[in-house]
């Protein structure tokens, strides 16, 4: 089995190797990705549609907002589908040795992270708000923010981190993140322009039509960031007990 | 509302994150708020299909974002595309999940017992999913989308049982595989054009010849290699049997009629849209090698199905050898086949749905799909066999359902553009699963088990107490979406010739070769 | 052979990322599909679309281009903006013109891989939850063992279906081979009980195969009605 595969990827990667003649050198100014209308649009033209600094978020959350969304709701599906995939059933009959972990939470950790989480939660807002002008974003935001929350769960027990943030409200909190990115989408369908075209936002919002979609790619990256913090806490709390929301690491 | 097209995935979207948000709370509410988002979805869908038909370029163009085509280049938002073609493809998902949804009530709550919010939600979510694929014009949304579907199947089936977790782990590496080789493909697409644009791309293509490009023709390779793979064409068939068979009853009935026709779908598409039927037809010598493929597929596909002794296995081999019809349909170049593979996907979509569905409520009433306890059905469940056999019937391919009528153009298109082995294979197939269906009637008259072993007392009996003849039929909330299935069947096969009409405008544009003899 | 346009040329100094992505793949590609663990497998999964991110984020390159962030002066809020930029421009944002845009690296590649390496994690959450799934049901994430686990359960469903049917009239042959039956169900299922498997039907056998010899024609779905359907949901 292990020399029929060799034989397949080397097969492969000859014609991917094939195929490298063909491709423009590394970092070629006039190869058609980097000189194409559309990405020379993005880069010549995303200060005059959204006045927004960081075109990377421009085009995630604007133009290609759409996309966006179901990303959104695929880190949705992978909490769902965790959850539901671990949940319930006959567990086996070693009395679930392997999951339970005997210690008292250690004083200089506790302290630490009592400490540290404020901070880390404050960075993780900086960085979903400031992704218009600097790298970050409703992802990166909603992943630091969910680790916080991992970070109670390893240094005091998951009971201390599911206290403040149960499975129900992560779910909770997760839909609710889909509904502000597709109610803003929606809200501009109703104000008469095409689904998630903020700049009919304008309307009822006293702001030119360029910030109006600067402010509602705020509001979507908040609502990504809902769902990504819920779902990454989730997905540990699942993983790590088996989905029994007990005991763990 | 003026855009339904946009519409026809909201619907679901939302009903799924009302379930999910609502189902902690309320265990009863997550199946009317599918049935009233799945009705409002074929609802906009069928609006979106007589918009396409009726505009003057038979296609419905909306760009997400309101970035339109006069004020900004073409790639610049994402396009949803509405074609014909489009437009059937996703009234069969939304029409097909509408009927699952409203079967699905009992089996849920008897298979997944507390977990039909998280059930519902996956659920309409892979129906959001897979009319997205049919509905998007862009390379790399359609890739999300093909990762939505495949994340809520791998889910659904695998909340059933250990043995399903244990068919998905198979489904999950080959469909990542697959789906990867589909992005990498979209990759070097995007590295030689600079767009993602579908129709973008072929205007590039076209504008700068690029039919000798090895990058393309690999990128071909690799895009049509993933949609391979996530269609259970064979030899990468090797995770449907296990994952449709072990799933719980209502995913299989809605990922077996639609997910494998929506990656036919795509391969159709990007045939057609992206790359153009000169590159693929003219430039590449898979058009001799794939028919050869594609009646080793069939025969195997066909031969497999004969040796289970299990319905759901059997069935799920049938998808397998109709994939391979499809398959076949697409690269023999021809109009005839093409019109037969399109239609095929259609009427292939509703009969497996009518099959599975009947297997459904095999599994339901008699615990088990194995041919050994089918005896004495007919007399317990007339009804729902009449349904079940209705499907099976089209597939063998009986008028007046829709089987014989794809299955006419199929041959059709054999014939004319001179592929003998083509059309051998579709012969020899109707025959091998004439003795499958048949093969089933007969074990339910029958009082010999499958290992040989007579249990009635001479000829008529079966065998079987009073107790297990009576008639003991199907629930309704079961019942009657089978028999909806199988009337869909019919009305699909005596309504064909205006099916296939919008198929003909769809394909005018197209130059395909018409045959030999015909005008 | 290292010359200007050869083949090791043009794939190791002009193409060099894409020569290393393509090894990359192959690496992750190998381990998904040869690997025996599950979770090596994944690990290859992990390595695969990993290759695939880097090979786009490659494709956005231009030399000498500074990230795809408007610098300073052409901040369209103007608030960095220095005096002399603005005589004979307006404070407001400007489209940038050719020359300018060449500095920039193309955002789109890096975007569609925020996009790629999101679903990437979830797919990986998903096959670990799976993975976890298959390890308290069978107690293995070895492939090999696996399999043999799932066609011995398979075998018993198959063969667990024939024995529960009602025998109205028990033939020799059929008590011979039903006796062989529950013989070498009972050693697989005493194996998997060994191993701590918790399935509800490994307390029955034991039952079942006392009794088996005695009682070929009674039904035993009476017996044991509470087991046998969540099973038959299962399977």
């Amino acid at each position: 089995m292990k020399r029929v595969a060799l034989i397949v990827v080397l097969l492969i990667g000859l014609l991917l190797a094939w195929a490298a003649r063909d491709f423009p050198s590394w970092g070629d100014p006039h190869a058609p990705a980097s000189s194409s209308p559309v990405s020379s649009h993005f880069i010549s033209s995303t200060g005059v549609d959204t006045e927004v600094p960081n075109m990377v978020t421009a085009v995630l959350a604007d133009y290609r907002g759409f996309d966006t969304m179901f990303e959104t709701v695929v880190v949705f599906i992978a909490g769902l589908a965790v959850v539901s995939i671990l949940r319930g059933g006959p567990r086996r009959r070693t009395r679930d040795r392997e999951f339970v972990v005997d210690f008292e939470p250690d004083l200089i950790v506790t302290n630490t992270v009592r400490l540290i989480v404020p901070v880390i939660q404050i960075f993780a807002f900086y960085v979903l708000a400031h992704g218009h002008v600097s790298p970050g974003g409703g992802f990166q935001g909603g992943v630091a923010m969910g680790a916080s929350f991992i970070l109670i769960a390893l240094s005091w027990d998951l009971k201390t981190a599911l206290a403040r943030f149960p499975l129900n409200r992560c779910f909770t909190v997760a839909a609710l993140g889909i509904v502000i990115y597709a109610g803003i989408g929606l809200l501009s369908m109703f104000l008469g322009g095409e689904f998630l075209d903020y700049a009919h936002l304008a309307r009822v919002f006293p702001v030119s039509p360029e910030m109006a979609r600067y402010h509602a790619m705020l509001g979507v990256e908040i609502g990504v960031g809902f769902t990504v913090t819920a779902i990454m806490f989730a997905l540990y709390a699942s993983l790590s007990t088996d989905g029994r929301m007990r005991d763990g690491l | 509302m003026s855009d339904p097209i946009v519409w026809i995935i909201l619907f679901p979207l939302f009903g799924a994150v009302l379930c999910a948000l609502a189902g902690p709370w309320s265990k009863t509410i997550c199946y009317p708020v599918s049935v009233l988002s799945m009705v409002a979805s074929v609802w906009a869908s069928a609006k979106t299909l007589l918009q396409a038909i009726e505009a003057s370029t038979h296609e419905v163009s909306y760009i997400l974002g309101g970035w339109s085509l006069d004020l900004f280049p073409r790639g610049v938002g994402i396009e949803f595309r509405a074609d014909i073609l489009g437009g059937l493809i996703t009234l069969v998902v939304t029409g097909v999940g509408l009927i699952v949804t409203l079967y699905s009530r009992l089996p849920v709550q008897r298979e997944t017992p507390g977990k039909e919010s998280m059930y519902y939600g996956l659920f309409l979510l892979q129906i959001a999913g897979l009319a997205g694929i049919a509905l998007t014009g862009d390379a790399f949304n359609l890739y999300v989308l093909i990762e939505v579907a495949a994340l809520t199947g791998y889910g659904l089936i695998a909340l059933g049982s250990n043995r399903a977790a244990a068919a998905t782990f198979n489904y999950v590496i080959l469909g990542t595989i697959g789906a990867s080789f589909y992005l990498l493909g979209v990759g070097y697409l995007y590295l030689k054009t600079g767009t993602l644009n579908m129709v973008g791309i072929r205007e590039v293509i076209e504008a700068n010849q690029m039919y000798d490009s090895p990058a393309m023709q690999v990128a071909f390779v690799l895009i049509l290699l993933g949609i391979l793979i996530k269609m259970a064409f064979f030899p990468f068939h090797a995770w449907l049997p296990n994952a449709y068979c072990h799933a719980p009853t209502s995913t299989s009935c809605l990922l077996a009629p639609l997910v494998t026709k929506v990656m036919i779908y795509v391969m159709i598409r990007m045939i057609l849209t992206v790359f153009g039927v000169e590159f693929t037809f003219e430039s590449t010598l898979w058009t001799e090698v794939m028919p050869w493929l594609v009646v080793v597929a069939i025969v195997c596909a066909a031969v497999m199905a004969l040796a289970q002794r299990e319905i759901k296995r059997m069935l799920a081999y049938l998808i397998v050898a109709e994939v391979g019809y499809m398959v076949g349909g697409v690269w023999i170049y021809n109009y005839y086949g093409l019109i037969g593979s399109i239609f095929h996907v259609i009427s292939d979509a509703c009969m497996t749905l009518c099959l599975f569905l009947g297997a459904g409520i095999i599994l339901e009433k008699c615990k088990t799909t194995h041919f050994d306890g089918l005896r004495g059905l007919f007399a317990r469940m007339p009804l729902t066999m009449i349904g079940f056999f209705i499907g099976g019937f089209s597939i063998i391919g009986l008028p007046p359902t829709c089987g014989f009528f794809s299955k006419w153009y199929l041959i059709t298109g054999g014939m004319v553009s001179e592929r003998w082995e083509y059309m051998v294979t579709l012969m020899f197939s109707t025959m091998v699963m004439v003795i499958l269906f048949f093969r089933l009637i007969e074990r339910m008259h029958l009082a010999v088990s499958e290992s040989g072993q007579n249990l009635g007392k001479g000829h008529g009996d079966l065998g079987l107490t009073e107790r297990q003849t009576r008639f003991d039929e199907a629930p309704l909330s079961m019942l009657i979406p089978l028999l909806l299935a199988a009337s869909v069947v019919l009305i699909v096969g005596v309504y064909n010739q205006d099916i296939v009409d919008q198929i003909e405008i769809f394909l005018q544009p197209f130059d395909l070769p018409t045959g030999v003899h015909y005008e | 052979m290292f010359e200007e346009g050869s083949i090791i040329s043009q794939l190791l100094v002009e193409r060099l990322n894409y020569f290393i992505y393509v090894v990359l793949l192959l690496i992750g590609l190998w381990a998904m599909i040869a690997k025996n663990n599950l979770i090596k497998k994944l690990i290859g999964m992990s390595i695969f679309q990993t290759a695939i991110i880097l090979f786009y984020v490659s494709i956005g390159v231009k030399e000498g281009a500074t990230i795809p962030i408007y610098l300073p002066e052409h901040d369209p809020h103007g608030s960095h903006a220095s005096a002399e930029h603005n005589d004979t421009t307006a404070s407001g944002p400007q489209v940038l013109e050719a020359s300018k845009v060449s500095g920039y690296t193309n955002p789109l590649p890096h975007v569609l891989m925020l996009t790629a390496i999101v679903v990437g994690v979830a797919t990986l959450g998903l096959a670990l939850s799976i993975c976890l799934r298959i390890y308290r049901g069978y107690g293995t994430v070895e492939e090999d063992d696996l399999l043999l686990k799932l066609e011995q359960e398979d075998s018993q469903n198959s063969g667990g279906f024939k024995k529960r049917r009602p025998r109205r009239r028990p033939s020799s042959a059929k008590a011979a081979s039903g006796a062989t039956r529950a013989a070498s169900s009972e050693k697989s299922k005493s194996e998997k009980t060994g191993q701590g498997n918790r399935r509800s039907r490994s307390k029955s056998p034991a039952k079942k195969s006392q009794s088996s010899p005695a009682s070929e024609g009674k039904k035993p779905a009476r017996r044991r009605p509470r087991s046998k359907k969540p099973k038959e949901g299962d399977s």
